[in-house]
């Protein structure tokens, strides 16, 4: 197609622009609250808030092991997705065949689905 | 490149930034307002003639606040993780076309940052970037509630991330660019809006957007019963006002989104038939355009003071076993239609 023009380096410009003016907002605002805002500190007030409960070690300890494989499959089938885009954006000139081969694709990617489903990857109990 | 092409750009990032700050900040009154009309009271009206002025007395007291970095935090993570989550809020919106074109002298103001080709990736990895702020925030915070609504929130974002990746997909069968502007030009007029031909895949949008914005009834991360705030939990002064702004941002950009890709962005019925000038049409597009995001924030709102939370295994189960292959079938009908379309009609 004649209407598909290539993105220039130079349109990506006024993104940066943004970038800028969104962090130069961002670190303002906390420069500014640093250093207009009363400073008292204490030692109950730099504790680790837990509903007033007295806190019993550290944060940062062994957790559900169930996120970390959610984040794990999570990072497949993003990439799978990835692959479909420049499909999706082609598809009607691929045709039939075009669509078949996805199918195909897409059918692996059902099999694995079902199979983390069937080894219960997904129950959260 | 010439220096009026970026003082012009810059006019409009400033213009638009504005706008988009001034939008979060009402919309946290017009929340307010909206609960007090569905709880038959009436919400803030103190401040200035029907309570106005709220937001610049709630953004003022955020500034005057004490800011507190807990003594187990990780103090430099613990400043940026507020500080991204505003940062990738307010770049979003750099590939919505707000509007035409306006003709001012002999100079053509495109109202949109910058067109590139790559639009809708460009926003689907800006959603990405989101969980970045959460997830450190609530790490740094060495607090287990904080802890556990950040880990909560990484987990739900990456899981509907995944079925909007596969709705946008669908749409992108349809539009066959992932340019935002093109795809706003194709909508022209009414009964080529988006939402006609992905019903489903607009649906399945939607319940992510719900649930990448962390609004209720998805807002697990941020629970006040269970986790006491979540991953905002140890944030004071203007860094907890910073989490609250790039969720209403989010809300406004995911907004300006579904009315761009769903429902025609600045177009509206007739838009050509009226006889207006190019300038005119581009007037009324914007204001159009601005009535569908509020549309849209309105029922953000509806659904929060509507809906309660859901179970966490609930929520899980809704993005994996229940949109995944609902985006999945969405596809496959797509381009089993679209293909039957294009070889006998």
């Amino acid at each position: 197609m004649e209407s598909e023009l290539l993105s220039t380096p130079q349109d990506f410009v006024p993104i940066l622009i943004q970038l800028i003016v969104a962090a130069g907002f961002g670190v303002g605002t906390i420069i500014i609250t640093h250093l207009i805002g009363p400073k008292v500190r204490t030692e109950n007030k730099l504790g680790a808030f837990e509903s007033g409960v007295e806190v019993i070690g550290n944060a940062r300890q062994p957790f559900s092991i169930k996120y970390f494989i959610v984040a794990i499959l999570f990072v497949i089938f993003d990439i799978e997705v990835i692959f479909m885009y420049p499909w999706a954006v082609n598809f009607r000139e691929f045709g039939l065949s075009g669509l078949i081969e996805m199918f195909v694709f897409m059918g692996l990617l059902l099999l694995g689905f079902i199979y983390i489903i069937k080894r219960k990857a997904l129950e959260w109990d | 490149m010439e220096l009026a092409f970026v003082i012009e750009k810059v006019v409009l990032v400033t213009l638009i930034f504005v706008v988009t700050l001034v939008i979060a900040m009402y919309s946290t009154l017009a929340e307010r307002k909206v609960a007090g009309f569905m709880q038959d009271r009436f919400g803030p009206d103190r401040a200035g003639p029907f309570g106005i002025l709220q937001p610049l007395c709630d953004g003022g007291k955020f500034f005057f606040k004490e800011e507190i970095i807990p003594a187990g935090a990780h103090k430099s993570l613990f400043i940026l993780g507020p500080t991204i989550a505003i940062i990738t809020a307010c770049i979003g919106s750099a590939v919505i076309p707000w509007g035409q074109s306006l003709t001012i002298g002999d100079r053509v103001i495109e109202l949109q940052v910058t067109d590139v080709n790559i639009g809708v990736l460009y926003m689907f990895g800006v959603v990405a970037l989101g969980v970045y702020g959460i997830m450190l925030g609530g790490w740094a915070s060495n607090n287990k509630f904080s802890l556990m609504g950040a880990v909560r929130a990484a987990s739900q974002s990456i899981s509907y991330e995944l079925a909007m990746g596969l709705a946008l997909i669908a749409l992108l069968m349809v539009t066959q660019t992932l340019s935002l502007k093109e795809i706003v030009e194709q909508q022209s007029g009414f009964v080529n809006w988006n939402i006609w031909v992905q019903p489903l895949g607009f649906l399945i949008f939607l319940v992510c957007a719900f649930a990448e914005c962390n609004r209720v009834p998805f807002d697990l991360p941020e629970c006040e019963t269970e986790l006491i705030g979540g991953y905002n939990l140890e944030y004071s002064s203007m860094k907890l006002g910073l989490y609250m702004f790039s969720e209403y941002i989010n809300m406004f950009v995911s907004s300006a989104l579904m009315a761009t890709l769903y429902f025609g962005g600045y177009n509206f019925p007739f838009m050509y038939d009226l006889g207006l000038s190019q300038n005119w049409i581009t007037i009324i597009g914007v204001i159009v355009f601005f009535a569908k995001i509020f549309a849209f924030i309105f029922f953000f709102m509806w659904i929060r003071w509507t809906l309660p939370r859901f179970r966490y295994d609930q929520l899980m189960n809704l993005g994996w076993k229940v949109l995944i292959p609902l985006a999945i079938a969405n596809i496959v009908l797509t381009g089993v239609i679209t293909i039957i379309n294009d070889t006998f009609f």
